[in-house]
């Protein structure tokens, strides 16, 4: 086949790179450009729109012996990921821009341009693995639990699914990073990215701040009693803890979170722990990375990128106007925010997807 | 698969002339600044070299300086005679340039202008790459007395359009104004003399007319004395220090003899190979627009091409898988495409300049090469259109 790896500069990518390639694919690495002023994304050596990782791209491709270019996906990049994490977070809600990349630049403004330019798909270095049955590609967990990535490519479709490689699923992260060391790839031992890969400082709220600009509103309890000020609503998440110096402190000494984050009113609401406890989740829309469930089923539903799985009865509800997937979750899950996703699996595949959009 | 090199404008293979030259040269130890019969040796090589180029490019051998690349010979002459000048005279803090000139002379004009020490004019070019002579001729007459320097290009290297220097050069005459030269991608190609243009001073580099990347010259009028920017031995009339390159001097020079001894011939040669390549695209691409002319004031091997509906970098990404070779605009340091600010200024839009590609052909292309492309660019085109995101 003929493939587009897409390199950020980074050990895995490199490396699905050099497997791609080795399996019998021809292969051209492509560094996303993902900001028109490199610098202006991020400053430090992590993230994926440095000179620096650009360069390190460049030098892998060049180890494996494969064409490298540049692809600038500023304008798309900006529009979907970086706007689409400003607005929802402006709506008060809790965007992954992991996903959105995912969904709407690599699998999507990435894959399409390489279809058209007569490419089968495109390689990236995610840990998620994907097999054939029946005559369909579905998508499953890593062998890693821990590096898992499947979470974030839950919002693709059966068609970006099929145009998806994976060629790390099998592989510990730690065995990534000798197998690079063997290939010669001088980014074996470069440090993995975890922040925002366009909020320079990791400072999220600093940069939400920025950007939104500081809006000064309360910090109330349940029955409306103000308890404190913040600097801007939207800079809050529900089930956080930290950061919300309140000056009259929860009577029975236990510490308090958020609850609801009300953008319009410029409110945030807190208490405590019991009051996150979640039973139902809903998603409007969802996305499914193979067949589409029929009836109640029962499965697993993970609300963070690296959160655990909990068991809970799934079903899609197609009696409103827009499909909801519905989720009731056996135990209670903690601090859960509208915007996050709510990704379904049975047993280590992925069932699908959605955002979500009410809790109970 | 055919390997196919379009992209002589970059850079341009090695003749074997030069490459003998470089490393017979190399094969010699001493230093040319030193005193002893190593040292004495190796200074006669690149003596010898400096007298021939100027024999060749119409300028005295002691008006040669020679320097690392083209980009440091043109800053030397930027902001060089800018400072000199403007020690000279305060008033002097105007440079004027044309707004396509290579980034070697651009950026450091707009230094100069960003970081405080001068304005910049940029006289305009139009639709067919030529500079504006009557703006060039009013500017100077209303503000003589401010201009500090005037830089203007013997040859656009995106476009390859052979610019006015001796009209420019009468006009920057009447009032003593300094005029340098990137004079580029002219050597070698078509007829260049330092003296016949006039010149207050001119770039020229090895590297594009078969010599050794490394190595270049600043032709600086006699008697001149400019703001160094190296600071060292001042082994080039103390205008330039370090070390000096024998073996890329001698090689230099032997490529730029062979190159002028058989410019006639090649421009004949690579005019008609340019003309067919112009052809073949238009027969197999029926909408592609010329950004350079057909004919006329033009070097020989420099055809700009809009291809609409596309975008550069997948046809260069294409065309590099089809085993062909050829150029877009600059691209910024993390590699990211920029419109070409030559096409911009010459008028194309930005989605004009983005689906713009330069072929630059030299003496080791054939007519076959072009066959190849003929048999290969519709696929390419296709699918470059089907990739737009227009």
């Amino acid at each position: 086949m003929k493939l587009i790896a897409a390199m950020s500069g980074g050990v895995d990518s490199a490396v699905a790179a050099a497997r791609a390639k080795e399996a019998g694919h021809e292969v051209i690495g492509v560094h996303l450009a993902l900001s028109k002023n490199p610098k202006k994304y991020r400053s430090g050596a992590r993230g994926c729109c440095t000179i620096e990782d650009s360069h390190d791209a460049r030098r892998a491709a060049d180890v494996i012996g494969i064409p490298f270019y540049i692809w600038d996906m500023s304008d798309e990049f900006h529009e979907n990921v970086v706007e689409n994490f400003l607005a929802e977070y402006a709506a008060g809600n809790t965007p992954n821009p992991c996903l959105r990349c995912n969904e709407k630049i690599k699998f999507a403004a990435v894959l399409d341009r390489a279809k058209a330019m007569g490419f089968d798909g495109v390689v990236t270095g995610h840990y998620a693995q994907t097999r054939d049955i029946d005559g369909q590609r579905l998508l499953y967990r890593a062998v890693d639990s821990g590096k898992d990535q499947s979470y974030v490519l839950a919002v693709l479709n059966q068609e970006q699914i099929n145009g998806a490689h994976f060629p790390l699923g099998d592989t510990t992260k730690d065995n990534v990073r000798i197998e690079a060391k063997s290939r010669g790839l001088s980014v074996a031992l470069k440090p993995d990215s975890h922040d925002i890969c366009f909020v320079p400082s990791g400072d999220n709220a600093g940069w939400l701040r920025e950007r939104l600009g500081s809006q000064v509103g309360d910090i109330v309890d349940e029955a409306g009693n103000k308890l404190g000020e913040h600097n801007g609503a939207y800079t809050f998440t529900i089930g956080q803890r930290r950061g919300l110096a309140l000056s009259v402190p929860e009577k029975t000494g236990e510490p308090r979170y958020v609850l609801k984050v009300e953008p319009v009113n410029n409110r945030v609401v807190v208490g405590v722990k019991a009051d996150l406890a979640i039973h139902e989740v809903s998603g409007l829309s969802p996305i499914w990375c193979g067949p589409k469930p029929s009836g109640q089923k029962s499965g697993f539903i993970q609300v963070r990128a690296h959160g655990s799985a909990h068991s809970c009865k799934y079903f899609l509800d197609e009696s409103g106007p827009l499909p909801e997937l519905k989720a009731i979750v056996d135990q209670p899950i903690y601090g859960l925010a509208t915007g996050q996703a709510m990704v379904i699996y049975d047993g280590d595949r992925v069932v699908g997807s959605a955002t979500i959009t009410g809790t109970k | 698969m055919p390997q196919v090199y379009f992209d002589h404008a970059s850079t341009t293979p090695i003749s074997s002339v030069a490459l003998e030259s470089f490393i017979e040269q190399s094969k010699l130890v001493g230093n040319p600044s030193s005193l002893h019969s190593y040292g004495r040796l190796a200074r006669k090589k690149v003596e010898e070299s400096r007298e021939t180029l100027a024999n060749l490019i119409g300028c005295h051998s002691s008006e040669i300086i020679f320097t690392s690349s083209g980009t440091e010979a043109n800053n030397l002459a930027i902001k060089g005679i800018f400072w000199h000048r403007l020690k000279e005279d305060p008033k002097r803090k105007l440079i004027l340039i044309s707004s396509f000139e290579h980034h070697a002379v651009l950026d450091p004009a707009l230094w100069l202008a960003e970081s405080g020490q001068a304005e910049i004019l940029m006289i305009d070019v139009n639709k067919d790459g030529y500079i504006d002579l009557e703006q060039m001729e009013s500017v100077i007459k209303d503000r003589h007395e401010e201009i500090a320097l005037i830089s203007v290009m013997h040859s656009n290297n995106e476009v390859g359009t052979i610019q006015p220097i001796k009209e420019i050069a009468k006009l920057a005459e009447v009032y003593q104004i300094p005029l340098h030269s990137d004079a580029v991608q002219s050597l070698g190609k078509v007829r260049l003399s330092f003296k016949d243009l006039a010149l207050f001073a001119m770039t020229v580099s090895a590297h594009k007319v078969g010599g050794p990347v490394g190595v270049a010259a600043l032709v600086l009028k006699k008697g001149v004395d400019i703001t160094p920017l190296l600071h060292g031995g001042g082994q080039e009339r103390d205008i330039r220090s370090g070390t000096i390159n024998a073996a890329g001097i001698a090689s230099f020079v032997s490529a730029t003899a062979t190159a002028m001894r058989d410019m006639e011939s090649n421009y004949q040669k690579i005019f008609a190979l340019r003309a067919k390549l112009i052809a073949t695209i238009q027969g197999q691409i029926s909408d592609v627009r010329l950004n350079s002319p057909l004919e006329g004031e033009i070097l020989p091997g420099i055809a700009n091409i809009e291809f609409p509906s596309t975008e550069s970098d997948s046809m260069l990404l294409l065309f590099d898988a089809e085993g062909i070779a050829c150029s877009t605009g600059s691209a910024c340091s993390a590699g990211v495409q920029e419109a070409s600010h030559v096409l911009l200024a010459m008028g194309r839009s930005e989605a004009q300049a983005r689906s713009s590609l330069r072929f630059s052909l030299g003496i080791s292309n054939s007519e076959s090469e072009i066959e190849y492309l003929e048999a290969c660019i519709k696929r390419v085109i296709d699918r470059a259109r089907a990739a737009y995101r227009g």
